[in-house]
């Protein structure tokens, strides 16, 4: 039985983060979903700076951390906006709807 | 340092803070009172301008922000930029029947993230720098609500530009884990004589992220539909000053924080760069809106700025300064040319539209043409001596292959800039375009003599402010 070390955690945090990215690229039906892996890249890096933050012995990355938060619930706000005034506009939130300029 | 001293380092960050602050609160009161917020706004920025410019020296708050001479020269662009944005998108919305305070406000808070941009000495301050710049962004593209493209605009600018966040700040953790600070100068010790390869791939990431900001091909497939349907105003306003704070930004990751690692970034810039210019070039050929034409030319200019940091001497960054202020004049010139015209109450957008426009409205067709031959680099336009001193700095560190690649690239987009003046010119005009609105027309016209003369008398004395700015980053 080995120890959970750093190497894990930022196995956990790599993985996540390209199921966020893939999320926004892969997804063809969903905005909220897509808002949902912009959520999941912010966290992958969150659980990276506070593990290098306890490996380190660190606080900085903490720090950095609440940062993170604070931005990504400012971030969430701003982009649910937005779709609200493209819902009013288009009675839909499909992605596939978002294709008015192409080129 | 006491906390005071901090404090007077960020004074024009300060200033456009409360500003925003108190101009939201007042706007709130007297949401009426539009033209007074507009021209308080446009007074705050000119302040913060001043503070940047005559402010202290040296760095604060832990090495979190960095008051130099490369500061101070981008933030007193980006200010004076933004103050040009305020009026001409204003009145802009008031004629489609949008009334609302909130426009100064938010260019005020944009104008606070770049600011922060070029003073973040630390990748936390980096990181609320671009974010705060961002949200304002996103937030101005989709400023007009009950337009169907312009909510599809921000929409599509928010999920690119929340992903090109997403991957800056992977690339900070990484570069926070690996070299055990977040401080850019101790990142370069850490860096100093190798990186570890986890700090190169942050790097990398982070370069990513900046790319995407920049708009720099293979990151740019945002730009073309966000400049097409933002308003116009908007678009002359986030084609130039964040172009300008994310450039600088990336010079100064770069210089201060990545300095040993120079021979690897190197390379992926020249890779960026040709293949922004490549883009821009080819793509723009294909382009029947203006908008979308300028976007791609946009791209096309980013790639020449970042083969002027490519050079990686002080140089190279002085090329890039002052290319990037050049271009900035061109960029906010076309755009409120464009905001200025209509026919019959509808924009004019596209290349048709302009067809005999200078029998029309000879002086921002002129304007125009101006515009379009100093993006193209035709002397004795201001595009081309920015170009000059780029493809100088290019040559001077051994890219003599890249700089002939960017020359082909400029001919190349030469055919479009070409055919845009050749309609406006001598194709027959259609008639019924409507009286230019003053704000509008003044800034083209202003902006057109700045790209030729009076770029040569302002050159005396650019070169050498973006000189003594490019070696604050203390690159050879």
């Amino acid at each position: 039985m080995t120890d959970i070390g750093l190497p894990h955690y930022l196995a956990v945090a790599a993985i996540l983060f390209t199921i966020g990215v893939f999320g926004i690229f892969v997804n063809r039906k969903n905005i909220i979903v897509i808002l949902m892996s912009i959520e999941l890249i912010l966290l992958a890096v969150n659980i990276n700076l506070v593990s290098f933050s306890v490996y380190l012995g660190n606080v900085v990355g903490q720090i950095f951390a609440m940062f993170v938060l604070t931005v990504a619930a400012a971030e969430a706000a701003v982009g649910l906006a937005i779709l609200v005034t493209f819902f009013r506009n288009r009675g839909d939130i499909a992605v596939d709807d978002a294709s008015m300029m192409k080129g | 340092m006491t906390f005071s001293a901090d404090l007077a380092l960020a004074h024009p960050q300060l200033i456009l803070a409360i500003g925003a602050l108190v101009l939201l609160v007042w706007g709130a009161f007297t949401p009426k009172a539009t033209a007074i917020i507009g021209a308080a706004g446009v007074l705050v920025l000119l302040a913060a301008a001043a503070a940047a410019a005559t402010g202290p020296l040296g760095r604060g708050f832990a090495g979190g922000l960095i008051a130099d001479d490369a500061s101070a020269f981008a933030q007193v662009a980006i200010y004076v930029a933004s103050a040009f944005a305020i009026p001409l998108g204003q009145r802009w919305f008031e004629r489609r029947g949008v009334h609302n305070f909130e426009f100064p406000v938010l260019i005020l808070l944009a104008a606070l993230g770049m600011g922060m941009m070029a003073a973040a000495g630390d990748l936390i301050s980096l990181y609320v720098g671009v974010e705060l710049h961002s949200l304002a962004l996103y937030v101005l593209a989709a400023m007009h609500r009950d337009n169907a493209k312009a909510s599809e605009a921000g929409l599509k600018y928010f999920v690119l530009g929340a992903l090109s966040s997403g991957l800056l700040l992977y690339g900070a953790s990484l570069v926070y884990g690996f070299a055990g600070s977040t401080v850019f100068s101790d990142i370069a010790v850490a860096v100093k004589g190798g990186a570890h390869t986890g700090v190169l791939f942050g790097l990398v990431f982070l370069m990513c992220g900046l790319g995407f900001k920049v708009s720099a091909a293979p990151f740019h497939m945002w730009t073309p539909d966000v400049y097409e349907g933002a308003p116009t105003p908007v678009v002359a306003f986030f084609a130039a000053a964040p172009k300008l704070a994310a450039m600088v930004l990336f010079a100064r990751l770069l210089a201060e924080g990545f300095g040993g690692a120079i021979a690897q970034w190197q390379q992926v810039l020249i890779a960026l760069g040709l293949m922004s210019i490549a883009v821009g070039a080819f793509a723009g050929l294909a382009q029947k809106n203006l908008k979308r034409l300028w976007a791609y030319s946009s791209i096309a200019n980013v790639g020449y700025a970042i083969l002027g940091l490519a050079a990686g001497n002080a140089e190279g960054v002085q090329s890039m300064l002052t290319f990037m202020v050049l271009y900035m004049v061109d960029v906010t010139g076309f755009f409120a040319c464009l905001a200025a015209l209509s026919r019959q109450g509808k924009s004019m957008e596209t290349i048709e539209d302009m067809a005999g426009l200078f029998k029309e409205q000879p002086g921002i067709a002129l304007a125009m043409t101006a515009f379009s031959l100093s993006a193209l680099g035709l002397p004795p336009f201001s595009g081309f001596w920015a170009k000059v001193f780029v493809f100088k700095a290019a040559l001077g560190a051994g890219f003599g292959i890249a700089a002939t690649l960017g020359l082909v690239g400029s001919v190349v987009a030469a055919f479009y800039y070409l055919r845009l003046i050749k309609v406006m010119w001598f194709d027959g005009s259609v008639g019924g375009t409507d009286k230019p609105p003053l704000e509008a027309k003044s800034i083209g016209l202003a902006l057109a003599l700045f790209s030729f003369p009076l770029v040569l008398i302002g050159l005396i004395w650019l070169y050498p402010a973006a000189g003594r700015a490019a070696h604050a980053f203390g690159l050879a």
